[in-house]
C-alpha cells in the first residue's frame, strides 16, 4: 500500500515534470533566439561604428594631406642622421640642452692663459681650447618653484676634464608683494655681464674688469637673493644677494687664493657680518618704441682672507641701450651699447711673514669696459669693445697680473648660422704695464643642442 | 576751513581710481590677439599689446617694460604653440603674477582648440627652425579667429563674471560679422582655388587652406633659414615652369629678395602682414587685416591671369 502511494505520487511528479521540462525547453529556445538578435545587433552595430571610425579616419587623412603643406611631415624610423630628442619643451619636466664654445687662435704671447686672458672661460693657449660646454637642466617644480641647473666642463692645458657645479638653483614663481626669492648656487646679480653665461656674451672673452674684481669665474657662490619688483610707473627691481663669500668665486672676498701677495688667514664665518652681501637696483625705460635703456647699480660688501678684520667693497654701474628696427627680422637689424665701471676698495691687512712685509693698506683698483654691437642685417653681428683697468695704489706687487694698468681694444665680428650656433672672429690689442704691447686673434665657434631658454632683455 | 587738503584729494584718488577704472587689465602678445581681445573686451578691458605688427614674432625683445605690464596684467593672451617661446617665458618668470601662471584662468592661450598643421613627426634641426607643437601662424584662418575669440570671451567670462553679458555680445557681434565676411572672402578667392602662390616664410598654410589656395613654395629652403641663390634659382625655374606669378612678403622679409625673384619671373610682390597694423590700412583690426590680405592676393592673382 505504502508502496504503491510512493509509486503513484512519483508518477504523478514525473508526469507534471514533462510539461515543465518542455516549457523549459521552449524558454531555452526562446532566450537562445533573443541572444542570437541581441548578438547580431551588436555585431551590426559594431560594424557600424566600425565603418564610422573608419570613414573618419578617412576624412582626418584626407584633412590632413590637404593641410600639410610643407615636408616635415614624415614619419619614417629614426636614423642615425636625425638628432636624439631627450626632452621637448612641454612635453617632459624638464628642459636639457647642451651648450659648447670652442676657440682657436693665437697670441703674440706665449702663454696668452698668463697674463693676457683671465677669464675661466677664454682661450688659454695658441692653438685650441674647449673652455665652457655646459649641460643646462630647468623646469617647473612644483606650483611655488622653480628649478635651474649649470654644469660646466672644461678641457684643462693638459687635456683633463675639469667639472664645476657652476649653478643649481630654485627660484619662487608665488610669493606675494611682487617679491621674488632665490637660493642656491649662483651668479651674483651684480652689474650686466657677470650674471650672464658666457654662450650669450659678444666677445670671446670676459671683461678685465670683471676678471679683476670678480677673478676668472665671476662673482658666483651658494647663498639666497630676495628681489622686489617696485610698483613704480617704469621697471625697476631691487635685489638683494647674500652669499657665503667663501672661495675662488669670491675671488676679492673671503678666498684663501686672491690676496695680492699676503699669506691668507682662515678667518672663518663668525657671524652674518661675515657673508658677502650684494645689493643691486636696476631701471628701464622705453625710450621710444625701439629704443630702451637699462640702468644699474650694484655693490659688493664682505670680509677679505687678508686679515681678521679686513674687509672688501666693490661699487658698480652699468647701462646698456638698444635701437631694434621696427621691421625687425629674426632680430636684425639692432644697434646696441653695453657698459660697466667698477670701482672695488681692497682692505689688505698686514702681513710681517712676507719676505718684504706687506703693511695693512688701502688698495683701490677701477675700470670699465664699454662695447658697441651693430646687427647688420641677418645673422650678422660687428663689435668693438673697448676696456681700461687700473690700481697702483699701495705696494705694487709686479707679479701681480690682477692689478697694474691694462688697456684693450678688441673688435670682431660674428655669424649666426641659426639660433643655435654661432661663428666669431676677434682681434684682441692689449697693452699693459706689466708686458707692453700684444695682439691676438680667436675665433669662437659655439653650438647649442636642446632646448632654447628665453632670451632676456 | 572748508578749504579740502591736497593731501586729501591725494589719498582719494589714489583709493578710488582702482574703483573707478576697474577694466579687466589685458595684455596681448601679439597684434592679432590684441585686435580679438579688444573686439571682445569692448569698453569693459584694457589691452596692451607687447609686440609691434612689423616684427617678428618669434624675436620680440623681452624688454623690462614688458615685465611691469604682465605684473599688473588681469590676463595674457598668447598665441602658444612655441610662437612666442624665445621671449614670453622669461617676462613671465619675472613678472611674478601668479594670475598669468600656467592652468590659471588669465593665462588664455589661443592654440588650445585649434588643429595645428605641420607637427613634425621627429624633431631635427637640421630641416630648419621647426615648430614641436604645429606651424602657430594660425590667425589668417578667420574660422580658428572665430574659435579664438570663443576661447577669449569664455575666458574674460570666467575673469570677470560681471561684464560677461558685455563680452557675449561683443563676441557674438563680431562672430556675425566675421563670418558674413568669411563667405564674402571665399567668394572673391573663389576663382583662383587650387592656384600657386609663393611665400617668403612658411606663415600661411592656414590661410592657403581656407581658401583652396596652394602656399607651400617658399624663398626660404628651410624655416629660419635665408634664401641662397641654388635655392632661389630653383624657386625661379619653378615659378617659370608653374606660371606662379605671387610672392608674398611679410614686413619684416626681406622684400629685396623677393623683388629680385619677381623682376626674374614677371611676378607680383604683395605685401601681407600677419598681424593688423602690419600694412598699411590694416590698424583698425583683424576683420581689416582680412579684407587686406584677400583682397590684395585676389587681385594679384587676376592680374597675373591676363
Amino acid at each position: 500500500m505504502k508502496l504503491e502511494k510512493v509509486f503513484g505520487l512519483s508518477s504523478v511528479l514525473c508526469l507534471s515534470a514533462m510539461p515543465l521540462a518542455a516549457q523549459e525547453t521552449n524558454q531555452v529556445e526562446q532566450l537562445r533566439k533573443q541572444l542570437q538578435q541581441l548578438k547580431e545587433n551588436y555585431e551590426k552595430s559594431q560594424q557600424q561604428q566600425r565603418d564610422q571610425i573608419d570613414a573618419l579616419k578617412k576624412q582626418i587623412d584626407a584633412l590632413g594631406q590637404s593641410q600639410t603643406a610643407a615636408p616635415v611631415v614624415e614619419s619614417k624610423g629614426w636614423s642615425p642622421s636625425q638628432a636624439i630628442t631627450v626632452g621637448r619643451g612641454g612635453s617632459a619636466y624638464m628642459n636639457v640642452s647642451f651648450d659648447a664654445l670652442m676657440d682657436v687662435g693665437g697670441s703674440t704671447a706665449r702663454d696668452p692663459s698668463a697674463r693676457l686672458q683671465l677669464g675661466d672661460h677664454d682661450p688659454i693657449q695658441r692653438g685650441f681650447s674647449l673652455r665652457n660646454a655646459e649641460i643646462a637642466l630647468d623646469g617647473a617644480v612644483d606650483p611655488y618653484f622653480k628649478g635651474f641647473a649649470n654644469i660646466v666642463f672644461k678641457l684643462e692645458k693638459d687635456q683633463s676634464t675639469e667639472v664645476e657645479l657652476e649653478e643649481t638653483y630654485l627660484q619662487s614663481v608665488a610669493l606675494p608683494a611682487n617679491l621674488q626669492l632665490k637660493a642656491g648656487q649662483f651668479f651674483a646679480n651684480f652689474g650686466r655681464q657677470n650674471p650672464q653665461h658666457p654662450h650669450t656674451w659678444a666677445f670671446v672673452d670676459q671683461p678685465l674688469v670683471l676678471s679683476r674684481a670678480f677673478g676668472p669665474d665671476g662673482l658666483r657662490n651658494i647663498g639666497g637673493q630676495l628681489s622686489w619688483l617696485l610698483p613704480a610707473p617704469f621697471y625697476t627691481e631691487a635685489f638683494l644677494g647674500v652669499f657665503n663669500g667663501q672661495g675662488g668665486t669670491a675671488f676679492s672676498f673671503r678666498n684663501p687664493d686672491g690676496n695680492h701677495g699676503r699669506t691668507p688667514v682662515d678667518r672663518g664665518l663668525r657671524g652674518p657680518g661675515d657673508l658677502l652681501y650684494v645689493p643691486r637696483i636696476a631701471s628701464s625705460f622705453d625710450l621710444t618704441d625701439q629704443q630702451t635703456l637699462v640702468v644699474g647699480t650694484s655693490a659688493g660688501f664682505g670680509p677679505n682672507d687678508t686679515g681678521p678684520h679686513s674687509r672688501t667693497e666693490i661699487y658698480g654701474a652699468d647701462v646698456y641701450w638698444k635701437w631694434k628696427s621696427p621691421k625687425a627680422m629674426a632680430g636684425f637689424p639692432f644697434v646696441s651699447v653695453q657698459a660697466e665701471a667698477l670701482y672695488e676698495r681692497f682692505g689688505a691687512g698686514e702681513d710681517v711673514t712676507a719676505a718684504l712685509p706687506l703693511p695693512a693698506e688701502n688698495l683701490r683698483d677701477w675700470g670699465f669696459y664699454s662695447q658697441v654691437l651693430w646687427g647688420i642685417k641677418s645673422r650678422w653681428v660687428a663689435g668693438l669693445r673697448g676696456e681700461f683697468v687700473t690700481g697702483n695704489d699701495g705696494a705694487f706687487d709686479a707679479s701681480d697680473v690682477f692689478r697694474g694698468e691694462r688697456t684693450r681694444i678688441s673688435p670682431n665680428m660674428t655669424w649666426y648660422p641659426s639660433e643655435f650656433s654661432k661663428i666669431r672672429l676677434q682681434y684682441n690689442y692689449d697693452h699693459g704695464q706689466l708686458f707692453g704691447d700684444e695682439h691676438s686673434v680667436w675665433m669662437q665657434v659655439e653650438f647649442l643642442l636642446g632646448s632654447h631658454a628665453a632670451h632676456k632683455f | 576751513m572748508n578749504k579740502v587738503s591736497p593731501f586729501l584729494v591725494v589719498c582719494a584718488l589714489i583709493f578710488l581710481a582702482p574703483a573707478a577704472q576697474a577694466k579687466l587689465e589685458v595684455v596681448a602678445t601679439t597684434p592679432d590677439f590684441g585686435s580679438i581681445a579688444t573686439e571682445i573686451g569692448g569698453s569693459r578691458a584694457s589691452v596692451t599689446t607687447l609686440a609691434k605688427p612689423t616684427e617678428d614674432p618669434h624675436f620680440v625683445d623681452a624688454k623690462p617694460s614688458f615685465i611691469v605690464k604682465l605684473n599688473r596684467a588681469d590676463t595674457v593672451v598668447e598665441g602658444g604653440a612655441e610662437l612666442e617661446i624665445g621671449w614670453l617665458p622669461a617676462l613671465l618668470d619675472q613678472s611674478r603674477n601668479p594670475r598669468l601662471a600656467p592652468g590659471a584662468p588669465g593665462r588664455i592661450s589661443c592654440s588650445e582648440g585649434i588643429s595645428l598643421v605641420e607637427i613634425p613627426a621627429t624633431l631635427d634641426r637640421s630641416r630648419g627652425d621647426i615648430h614641436a607643437a604645429g606651424n602657430p601662424h594660425y590667425m589668417t584662418d578667420p574660422l580658428n579667429a572665430k574659435i579664438v575669440a570663443e576661447h577669449i570671451a569664455n575666458a574674460f567670462c570666467q575673469l570677470d563674471p560681471k561684464s560677461c553679458d558685455t563680452y557675449r555680445a561683443n563676441l557674438r557681434k563680431f562672430t556675425e560679422e566675421l563670418e558674413s565676411k568669411s563667405a564674402e572672402w571665399e567668394k572673391v578667392l573663389a576663382p583662383f582655388k587650387g592656384q600657386r602662390v609663393v611665400a617668403y616664410h612658411d606663415t600661411w598654410p592656414y590661410f592657403a587652406r581656407r581658401f583652396g589656395l596652394n602656399i607651400d613654395v617658399f624663398l626660404e629652403p628651410k624655416p629660419g633659414i635665408p634664401p641662397t641663390p641654388v635655392h632661389l634659382a630653383e624657386v625661379i625655374s619653378r615659378m617659370k615652369a608653374e606660371h606662379i606669378h605671387v610672392i608674398l612678403v611679410e614686413p619684416y622679409q626681406n622684400r629685396k629678395t623677393a623683388e629680385a625673384v619677381a623682376a626674374d619671373t614677371a611676378a607680383t610682390v604683395v605685401d601681407v602682414a600677419q598681424f593688423p597694423g602690419g600694412v598699411k590700412g590694416t590698424e583698425k583690426g583683424y576683420i581689416e587685416l582680412m579684407d587686406y590680405l584677400v583682397n590684395s592676393v585676389a587681385k594679384a592673382l587676376s592680374e597675373g591671369k591676363k
